[in-house]
């Protein structure tokens, strides 16, 4: 592998050269954990640990589900109260899988954003913000049809409104609607297909994942600085890296334990705060609930889904010159999957040659209030369709994506950076003394 | 040997392009299928068609019946209810946000008159008694609650779509008026849907 230079493994009794001389097994595994990296990581780089913490246990735990859950529109329902009630720990199970899902959007929500303060999205690290932002999504289809599977009346309204999504696009929206719902309504051949599909995507995600990994292990890991890794020698480099085991792996791990115990307070304590009290009422194909809310992670995009209603002039304007084509609710589409395309494009929409937020002065007051932003959207996604929420929604959508096309641009630009350290050995000694810098890990 | 040395062979590219082509056809072919399994099966179609008997439902009330997995709204509306709709006639239903009448046993071009968009009454009745639609919001295909919103007809919970006693779209994000099913009496107290 290119990129930074260290120690490989080196097969040494008959045995490992024996199957090191027919599949390098061992070897890709050892270069895998024993990867440098940088050693100033600082505490926002152990979400990769919980969020392949969260794929393994939302894995484990739905494959036991499965055994006990039957994809039927008369029997998906009761199907679920037995796991709840006859099950052996079946409750605990359930729980778990449904505030893992919970877990594992916090997690990727914080480490998107670390990607997005540190630059860790930029040049090299390109495609490993691309692969990721591809995961982002598949966790967000998986996410959705794990939550139709149960058929409370939650499930069935919430299918139906984000496959009319699908419906709004021009000319083949309805066929596409129909094709993917297997009838003209959501039903049985829709809950049968959502099941097989919650089942297939996490095990792409877990392709993706290492692909995500790989890719990040060419170029290697961004760091607070931004500052790349001196590659030069192998001397050199050790200066500014740890091998990943053990000193990154025990750190992640500690953070893990950390998490869990929230976790697990919630799992134990509070295991419906997050979800809707209509999901433990059966679906019914007559009566919406009063108030149809997404579940939480859902919510910045979904307000960005409703905020562009026909009386906003970008949208006027937008149908006047597609004559019609486009209308409010093909926009409001556009505009949901559109907030999540700029975040893909970030990589090319920002001009400046810092990676590193913390040495730029203007850029950091526009990304807090980005996260301000997020914020707000979500508080707002869960807020009645009314004024003035509306208006918010509008405002804080606008905000959305001028930080992607039109500030990030233009900062690269006008914004003067602080100077950056030479190394990442200057910045790690400046924090913890030169003490350190001699007690070089052991061989 | 490297088949870019030897250009002579018009044959052998004729072969590559018929073999790459077969490949293409073979390959949509056998994607086909696996495409075309998640469009609706036979016994989803084979329900388009339902009767209902409407002789319960009094002037001022509304039933709801599910047809092909869809609310239908079958209203029988009073004197004042058909006479509160038609004023938007005489406004001009040009104004409307949705100006056609989005009846499907109508030209898609009629205009969105509450005439066009009431089923004729059977006889003995006032024109205007009974107004059949799909109950499913067409901003994304919630359920509209009845006599609710800010124009007496229906309202959208989910996003705030208001719909007028025609079933006409208002006010909010909903870019058509409810639309009209095929449908037509049988008898007396008998809609015939599909």
């Amino acid at each position: 592998m290119s990129g930074i230079p260290h120690d490989h493994y080196e097969p040494k009794t008959n045995g490992e050269k024996w199957l090191n001389s027919r599949l390098p097994i061992v070897g890709l595994i050892y270069d895998t954990i024993m990867i440098p990296t940088p050693k100033n990581l600082n505490w926002w780089w152990i979400w990769g640990i919980v969020l392949a913490f969260c794929l393994a246990l939302q894995i484990v735990t739905g494959i036991v589900l499965v055994m006990h859950y039957t994809p039927h529109v008369d029997l998906a329902f009761a199907s679920i109260e037995h796991i709840m009630r006859n099950v052996n720990g079946g409750y605990m199970l359930r729980y778990l899988h449904m505030n893992g899902a919970s877990l594992f959007f916090v997690a990727v929500y914080i480490h998107i954003f670390r990607g997005l303060f540190y630059g860790s999205y930029k040049a090299p690290r390109e495609i490993t913000w691309i692969i990721g932002m591809l995961i982002y999504l598949m966790m967000m289809g998986t996410a959705f049809m794990g939550y139709v599977l149960p058929w409370g009346q939650m499930s069935f309204w919430g299918a139906t409104v984000i496959t009319g999504l699908f419906g709004a696009i021009p000319f083949v929206g309805d066929a596409i609607q129909t094709w993917l719902l297997g009838g003209p309504a959501v039903d049985n051949a829709t809950l049968n297909r959502f099941f097989s599909l919650h089942y297939l995507l996490p095990f792409v995600i877990a392709a993706l994942v290492i692909v995500h990994i790989w890719a990040f292990h060419t170029t290697g890991n961004n760091n607070p600085t931004g500052v790349d890794v001196r590659k030069g020698s192998k001397a050199e480099a050790e200066k500014d890296t740890l091998p990943f085991w053990p000193y990154f792996v025990i750190k992640d791990l500690f953070a893990l334990a950390v998490i869990l115990v929230v976790f697990w307070a919630v799992v134990g304590y509070m295991p419906n705060y997050l979800g809707h009290p209509d999901n433990y009422i059966e679906a019914n194909p007559l009566v919406t609930p009063a108030h149809i809310v997404p579940e939480w992670y859902f919510l910045p995009f979904y307000a960005i889904l409703r905020a562009f209603t026909g009386e906003v002039w970008v949208v006027q304007f937008a149908s006047f010159i597609t004559g019609g084509i486009i209308d409010a609710k093909f926009f409001g589409v556009i505009a949901m999957f559109g907030a999540i395309l700029a975040m893909a494009l970030a990589p090319w929409l920002d001009t400046s040659s810092v990676r590193s937020g913390k040495y730029r002065p203007m850029f950091k007051w526009w990304f807090y209030l980005l996260i301000i932003d997020f914020f707000a959207l979500m508080w707002l996604g869960a807020m009645p369709a009314e004024e003035p929420y509306a208006t918010f929604s509008l405002i804080a959508s606008a905000y959305w994506f001028a930080y992607f096309f039109v500030i990030l641009p233009i900062l690269g630009v006008i914004e003067k950076p602080l100077a950056q350290p030479e190394t990442i050995e200057e910045d790690f000694n400046a924090h913890y003394g030169k003490a350190d810098a001699d007690a070089t890990p052991a061989e | 040997m490297s088949h870019a040395e030897d250009h002579e062979g018009t044959r052998r590219d004729f072969l590559y392009y018929v073999a790459g082509g077969a490949g293409v056809v073979a390959t949509g072919a056998a994607v086909w299928p696996l495409v075309n399994q998640m469009n609706p099966s036979a016994d989803v179609q084979a329900l388009s068609s339902i009767r209902q008997d409407v002789s319960g439902v009094e002037p001022g009330t509304q039933l709801t019946v599910k047809w092909l997995g869809k609310p239908v709204f079958i209203r029988h509306r009073t004197g004042a209810e058909i006479q509160e709709a038609q004023q938007q006639d005489a406004e001009g239903v040009d104004a409307l946000p949705d100006p056609l009448a989005r009846n499907a046993n109508l030209k898609p071009d009629a205009p969105a008159t509450d005439a066009n968009r009431v089923l004729p009454s059977p006889e003995g009745e006032a024109a205007g008694a009974w107004i059949v639609q799909m109950g499913v919001c067409t901003h994304l295909g919630c359920v509209p609650l009845g006599d609710a919103g800010d124009f007496g007809g229906w309202f959208c919970p989910c996003h705030g779509s208001h719909y007028d006693l025609a079933g006409r779209i208002r006010k909010g994000p909903a870019p058509e008026n409810l639309p009209i099913p095929p449908v037509e009496w049988v008898d007396a107290t008998t809609i015939k849907l599909g």
